[in-house]
Formats: C-alpha cells, structure tokens, sequence
C-alpha cells in the first residue's frame, strides 16, 4: 500500500527525471545545443493519432514530439515529459512534494471516499497530485517552474495544487527569479468544495505580490486548460503563449453548446480563438514552445536592473 | 406571503386553514379568532421547526427563492441615497452586476452586487444574473474608484455563475474574474463580501475576495453549482440534491470550515418572507464589520487579508488513503 501512494516525482534535491532521458537513450543531440527544439520522449512502436486516427510510426511521432505529423494535433503530455522536454538536462528539482490532499469536507461520492479516490489517481497516474513544482533551469537560464499534468483528477486544482502553485509563486518572488507555469487543467476540484475556488483567490493573491516586485512571469496553456486554471492564475501572466489547438477557455464549447442551444463554430475555445480575440500573445508550436520561451528569458532578464 | 416550497407543505396547509376561517370576515366569532391565533403560533413554530433542520438541498431551494431579495432590493432598502455607476467604459453595461455610490446611515461606500432580475423582462435584460466580462470590469471600476477615495466596497453576492456563453469567451470572461481577484487582494481599502442567495463558482468568486465574508442564514457558497457540480462528478445533473449534500455549500457548514466568518440571521421563513427585517440585518452587519475594519491601518489591513486567502488549504504531509484493489 506504501507503495502505490509513494509520490512518483522525487524529492527535494534528487532528480529521478534523468531516468527517463537514460532508459531510452535518445537525446544525444539535444545535449549539445542547449537552445535546441527537439529532445526526444520515450517511445512507442506505433501510434494512432488521436485526432485524425492516422497510423503513424512511432519514432516519428516522438521525434515530431507527440504532435502528429499529418493533422498537427498537438497530444497531451504528462508533467514529467513536459519537464523533460522543456528544462535543462536534470536541471529540475521539485519542492512542495511533502504536500498531500486532506480530505476537509470528508467527502464521499457514490462508495468511494475522495482520500481512496486520490490513492487510485496516484497509483494509476505515476503522480502524486495534478502540479510539481520546482526550481529548474531553461538554457542556463533559472526559473521557478509550475507543470501541471492533467492526467491526475483531470489537472483540477485543489488545495495541494494552489498550495504548490502559490509556493511556487512566492520563491520566485523572493529570489527575484521569473515563474514559468505549464498550465492544464478542467478548474476547480468538486471534491474540495470552497476550499479549491478559494485556490484561485490565493493564487491570484500572490501573483499580485510577484508582480509589485517586477518579476516576469510567463505561462504556457496546453490542452486543456478551462475553469478555475483559467480563470486565476493562468490568465494573469505577463506573457501568455499557447500550443496549438488547445482548448482555452471559461466554460470549454461543449458547456457553451448545451447552454446555447446551438452549433458553435469549431474553434470555439481554443488557443486560436483566444488569440484572436486577444487573450494570448502566441500560439507556438510544440518544437518552437522552448526557444521561445527562452528568448522572452532573455529579454526579460536584460531587462531587469542587475 | 405564500409557503411556496415543497418541503413546506405542512405550513402552506396550516396557512390554508388560516385564510379558511378569515375568509368569513365579519362574519368570524370570538372562538374563530382564537383559533386564528392558535393557528399562526403553531405556524411560526412549525416555520422555526422546518427551517431549524433544512437540508443543504432545501437550502438551495430558499436561496433560489423568486421572491427572495436581490441586490437592487437590498440597496433601495438599506440606503439612505445611492448613485448607479454604470458601464465599464470599454464594451457595455451588463446589467448582471450594478453598483454605484450609495450612503448608508450617512457613511458613504461603494456597494456592488449581482441582479438577477424579478420579473420575465428585468431576467431577460440581466441574463438570469449570469454576469459577462463587462459586469466584472464595471465592478473593477467602481472598486479601483472606492480605493481613489478612501470608501469602502460592499459586495452582495447573488449568482449561480458566470455566463457560459461565445459572448463571454469572446470578451474575456476568464481573464475579467482573474483580474478582480488580483485586483480585490490588494485593493487599499477595506472590503465586505456579502453572499445574500447564491454565490456560484468563479462568478461570485470575482466580486467576493475581500477582508471579511459574510453569509445570510439560507445562503449557499459552492465551488461550482450543485447542478454542474452533479455533472461533473457524476455525468448526471439529476444528482444535484446529492452534489449539495457532499459539497458542505451552506452557511453554517463554511462557517464551521472557517471559510466565512459571520453568519446573518434570516427572518422566519426565510429572508423572502420580510425584505425589510432582511435588509434591515444586512445593514447593520454591513455597518458594524466596515467599522471594525476602518480602524485597522491599511497595510495591517491587506497583510491580514493576504493572510486569509494564503492560510486556505487542507493538505496533509503524509498521503492519505489506501488505494482500492
């Protein structure tokens, strides 16, 4: 039992996140050009696309990064693949991971109660809550750094994720160095009641905070992120760049539908519906996200007095 | 002055009785009217009996009520002047969410709230009360107003949630309720939420950060609606009673949690029962708390108030729970 409830990223300091770079031996080239878009993901032999149900080859599914090579669809990852496709080799080191869901409403749904409900989540996800949070660096470049993975309770954010969000939020605030969130959520957790809708009211708190000391803070939108997510946090960033295709927004289209009463155009709520009406600053392709979001590092940090 | 609920069947039939006995009017005889009197004491008793052990779904009934006081009643009763601040100066006045300056007993204070609107015209003009982007940036405005001059914000809260509707995306709904709240956590002047019927996810969220949250008696706070939240939990809004029963949504449960910090007694029956007794109660908590919170200095004031939101959490350092097999 210990061990299916034992959080899947590590501890402070160490970093079990190599393993995933060592197992499949595939980011020799990624190594030397630090700036470099590409660095590979575990792979499978093959891939049915999610969206276009192409047959695809599974190593050039993984070295398009998981987006598909026909139809552009941009697939989820999960927190750890984010980590390592984004920050500097073995660079991250999480903290807020001795953090875990209480159960304040002692909630039952159905049979299950939300604690048992959580452990099945950490068993069969690999995580233990839907963000880790960490220090990390981009091209040499330090950050704090947000990844949520909605794989976990579909990304909602609880206690334990505005909690770590709001840590996260607070050090680079102290040390003065730039937030990074990788957001992806489905809101609030039900199961938490008030206590999740009073996360984004923390959240947002604290943000307030990092921005009176002029630290820049950028966020990246994948798919999805709806809700709570949205509607906190994730909107109030300096910069807010988004992947392609990702659902963005308040209540998602199929809520819209139903509350409508009729067809929506089939970008309702999507990142370039956001951009269009002026929500984002970009909308980036999986292997351009990196050497972006560096060079809004660098900038920003040219920017700042020493 | 009807008992209109289900679960107050057995008032409306003693009211029933009631109107019974005085339909005979001049006609009704000595014995009549002390039966008319014993009736209306077992009425109250049986009120103060039923409303003693309301379930959270019967709450959210009481605070759905469509006689209940709304926003624009609250103010015509408790103000002794007010001026409606309309529009948000980029897109339009939504008339989901009005504010203005208001005078209360002669102090002076921003007062913004959520409408949902009496009537099939007024529901329609103000959306059933689902606010858009321009309702929160209007409030935005008036809010960054009572900083410039030192007045306090009173928010009455009263909304199943923001309009989720192409509209809304289309002008930033999630991006208005974001910056409210970052706005409202370090608004340099003291500020009252109030939550009078339904506070409903993010929508009452976005006008409801604030120093001190209070709760009328039948109100419900919820992280998303018990109808959503049934949806999303179970794929089934038809387990809404359920969603309120799981989600601890009514006032004396938040409080419990130490999530609100004051409850307002209703008057019996409901607040829909006696606006005026409910306006009155309101006005006097509202005048007592903006009191207490004038006298803190203000940056003791925000520290406290940042306090509040970042001490909120339930987590524990070791997992809990066993995963089923």
């Amino acid at each position: 039992m210990r061990d299916e409830s034992r959080p899947a990223l590590p501890v402070n300091g160490q970093n079990g996140l190599n393993g995933l770079n060592g197992r499949n031996g595939a980011h020799a080239e990624a190594a030397t050009a630090a700036t470099a878009a590409t660095k590979a993901l575990p792979r499978n032999l093959a891939v049915k696309c999610p969206n276009c149900r192409e047959l695809l080859v599974g190593k050039d599914w993984e070295k398009n990064l998981r987006v598909c090579v026909r139809c552009g669809y941009h697939s989820r990852l999960s927190a750890r693949e984010r980590i390592e496709l984004l920050f500097d080799d073995g660079s991250f080191e999480a903290f807020g991971s001795d953090l875990h869901s209480a159960d304040p409403l002692s909630f039952v749904s159905r049979t299950q109660p939300y604690p048992a409900y959580l452990a099945d989540y950490r068993a069969r996800a690999g995580m233990d809550e839907a963000v880790v949070v960490g220090r990390a660096h981009m091209d040499g470049l330090p950050i704090v750094a947000a990844v949520m993975d909605s794989n976990f309770v579909g990304g909602s954010m609880g206690s334990v994720v505005g909690e770590r969000v709001t840590q996260a939020i607070e050090r680079a605030a102290e040390e003065r160095v730039p937030l990074l969130i990788v957001a992806t959520s489905g809101g609030a957790r039900m199961q938490e009641g008030l206590f999740a809708l009073m996360q984004m009211a923390k959240t947002a708190a604290a943000l307030a905070r990092l921005a009176e000391r002029g630290v820049p803070f950028i966020c990246l939108l994948t798919d999805p992120t709806t809700g709570g997510v949205w509607a906190s946090f994730a909107a109030l960033a300096d910069v807010i760049v988004a992947e392609p295709g990702a659902m963005v927004g308040f209540a998602g289209p199929r809520v819209i539908e139903q509350f409508m009463h009729q067809r929506l155009p089939k970008d309702t709520a999507t990142a370039e519906f956001a951009l269009k009406h002026g929500m984002i600053d970009a909308v980036a392709h999986r292997r351009d996200v990196r050497p972006t979001l560096v060079r809004l590092l660098r900038m920003f940090g040219a920017a700042r007095p020493a | 002055m009807a008992y209109d609920l289900e679960f107050e069947r057995p008032l409306s039939d003693i009211e029933k009785q009631i109107h019974g006995i005085e339909r005979k009017g001049e006609k009704m005889k000595a014995e009549d009217r002390t039966q008319v009197r014993e009736l209306r004491q077992r009425l109250d008793h049986r009120t103060d009996e039923i409303y003693r052990a309301l379930t959270p779904w019967q709450r959210v009934q009481v605070a759905r009520h469509k006689d209940r006081p709304y926003t624009h009643d609250y103010i015509k009763l408790m103000c002794d002047d007010f001026f409606e601040l309309r529009g948000d100066r980029r897109h339009g006045d939504d008339r989901a969410i009005l504010g203005g300056i208001a005078s209360l007993d002669g102090k002076t204070v921003m007062i913004l709230g959520n409408q949902k609107g009496r009537d099939t015209k007024e529901k329609v003009e103000c959306n059933f009360g689902l606010a858009h982007a321009e309702g929160y940036r209007k409030a935005q405005r008036i809010m960054r107003q009572a900083e410039r001059f030192h007045l306090p914000v009173v928010t009455l809260i009263d909304i199943s949630g923001a309009s989720p509707d192409l509209e809304a995306e289309q002008r930033g709904i999630a991006g208005a309720i974001a910056e409210n709240l970052q706005v409202m956590a370090v608004l340099r002047t003291p500020v009252l939420a109030i939550v009078i019927g339904e506070g409903g996810s993010g929508g009452a969220l976005g006008i409801s950060v604030a120093d001190r949250i209070l709760m009328l008696e039948h109100a419900i706070y919820t992280v998303a609606s018990p109808e959503a939240a049934a949806s999303i939990l179970w794929r089934d809004a038809a387990f809404a009673s359920s969603a309120a029963e799981a989600m601890k949504i009514t006032a004396p449960d938040l409080l419990e949690l130490r999530l609100i910090e004051e409850i307002i007694p209703e008057p019996r029956g409901g607040a829909h029962h006696d606006h005026r007794a409910a306006a009155d109660a309101v006005k006097a908590a509202i005048l007592r708390n903006i009191g207490e919170l004038e006298r803190l200095p203000v940056e003791e004031l925000l520290e406290h108030r940042y306090r509040r939101y970042r001490d909120i959490g339930a987590y524990t350092r070791e997992p809990i729970g066993a995963a089923s097999v």
